[in-house]
C-alpha cells in the first residue's frame, strides 16, 4: 500500500516534468543561452516556495507523518566535491539536455535513445564509486 | 488555455515541484532523484567491487518506485495530455538551427537528429548521449546530488553545499554550451 503512494507521487512528479517541458533537450539549451525564464521560473518559484515552507516546518517543529522527524539533515561541508562534481554534472546536463529525473520521464514517453543515457548515468555512478577515494572531496 | 493540453506555465510547474518536495519530506522521505542510480547499481552487484555499493539497497525502494511512477507518468503525459512540441524562444531555435543544423526546434520534444532511434548507429550521436550520461551519472554522485536533491531540496533547506553544486551546475552547463558547443556541433 505505502508502494501506491510513492508510485502515485512519481506518476504526479513525471506529469510535471513532462508538461512543463522542464525534461525537453530544447529548453535546456535555451535556458544555458538565457533566452527564456522558463526554466529559471520554475526553479526560482519552486525554491521560493520550498524555502518559505521549511522554514515554517522548522520554527513549528512540523513533524513528518507517524511523529517522525523530517529528513532535513544538514549536507557535509566542502567546496572541492560540490564545485568538480556539479561542473562535470552540468557539462552532462547540458549536452543530453536531461537530469536523472527528466530521464526515466523521458523514458517513458517512448524515447528509447534516453535508454542509452540512462545505462550511461548508472555507468557514471558506478565509475564514480570505483575511484571516489582517489577524487578530492 | 487549454489546461490539459498546452505546456504548464513556470508558475504553475515551480509550485507543483515544491509540492512533490513537501509530500516526500511529510512521508518521512527526501526528493533527490540521482541516488537511484546508485541504488540500481547495488542491485546490479556493484558492491563486489566497492564498498560505496555496500548499503542497504532495500530502503531505498521507496525511491525506485517513485522512478517507475515518473516513468508511467511521462507515458500519460506524452500520449494524452501533449501535443510533444515544444516551442522556444526563435532566436535560440534559429541559432540552433543555422549553427548546429539542429532544425527541429519547435516541431519536436526532443531533437531527433540526437535522439531518433535510427540515429543510435551514428557514432557521433551515441558518443554525445554516452558521454552526456556518464557526466551526469558521475557528476552527480561527485556533487552528492542532481537537480532535485541539491537545487531543490538543498537550496530550499538553504544549504551552502548545495549552493555551490548549483553554481557548479551553471558553470559546467554553459562551459558545454557556449565554449564546447561550437566545437562538437560545427
Amino acid at each position: 500500500m505505502k508502494y501506491i503512494s510513492y508510485l502515485t507521487i512519481g506518476i504526479f512528479f513525471g506529469i510535471i516534468m513532462y508538461k512543463s517541458e522542464a525534461a525537453s533537450w530544447f529548453r535546456i539549451y535555451e535556458m544555458f543561452q538565457f533566452g527564456s525564464f522558463h526554466m529559471y521560473g520554475i526553479i526560482g518559484s519552486a525554491l521560493v516556495i520550498g524555502v518559505i515552507g521549511i522554514q515554517i516546518i522548522k520554527k513549528y517543529n512540523i513533524k513528518a507523518i507517524g511523529g517522525s522527524e523530517m529528513n532535513l539533515h544538514p549536507k557535509k561541508k566542502s567546496i572541492a566535491r560540490y564545485l568538480i562534481g556539479g561542473i562535470i554534472f552540468g557539462l552532462g546536463w547540458a549536452l543530453a539536455g536531461a537530469c536523472p529525473g527528466p530521464m526515466y520521464v523521458l523514458a517513458g514517453a517512448g524515447y528509447s535513445s534516453i535508454l542509452v543515457v540512462i545505462a550511461a548515468a548508472i555507468l557514471g555512478t558506478f565509475v564514480y564509486g570505483l575511484v571516489k577515494d582517489k577524487l578530492p572531496h | 488555455m487549454n489546461l490539459i493540453y498546452d505546456p504548464w506555465p513556470w508558475y504553475v510547474a515551480g509550485p507543483l515541484i515544491a509540492l512533490t518536495m513537501f509530500i516526500l519530506l511529510y512521508v518521512g522521505k527526501q526528493f533527490g532523484m540521482s541516488s537511484n542510480l546508485r541504488t540500481m547499481c547495488s542491485i546490479g552487484g556493484a558492491g563486489k567491487y566497492s564498498d560505496f555499493f555496500k548499503f542497504d539497497w532495500k530502503a531505498e525502494r521507496w525511491n525506485l518506485m517513485v522512478v517507475i511512477g515518473a516513468v508511467i507518468g511521462g507515458f500519460i503525459a506524452s500520449q494524452f495530455m501533449s501535443d510533444n512540441i515544444v516551442k522556444i524562444n526563435p532566436e535560440v531555435a534559429e541559432q540552433l538551427s543555422t549553427d548546429y543544423g539542429i532544425k527541429s526546434a519547435g516541431e519536436a520534444y526532443l531533437p531527433p537528429e540526437l535522439f531518433a532511434s535510427e540515429h543510435l548507429t551514428d557514432p557521433f550521436v551515441l558518443a554525445i548521449l554516452i558521454l552526456g550520461g556518464f557526466m551526469v551519472g558521475f557528476g552527480a554522485r561527485y556533487a552528492g546530488g542532481c537537480t532535485s536533491g541539491h537545487a531543490i531540496s538543498g537550496l530550499s533547506n538553504l544549504q551552502l553545499p548545495s549552493l555551490i553544486a548549483v553554481i557548479g551546475f551553471f558553470i559546467g552547463g554553459l562551459v558545454m554550451i557556449h565554449l564546447l558547443f561550437p566545437l562538437i556541433f560545427s
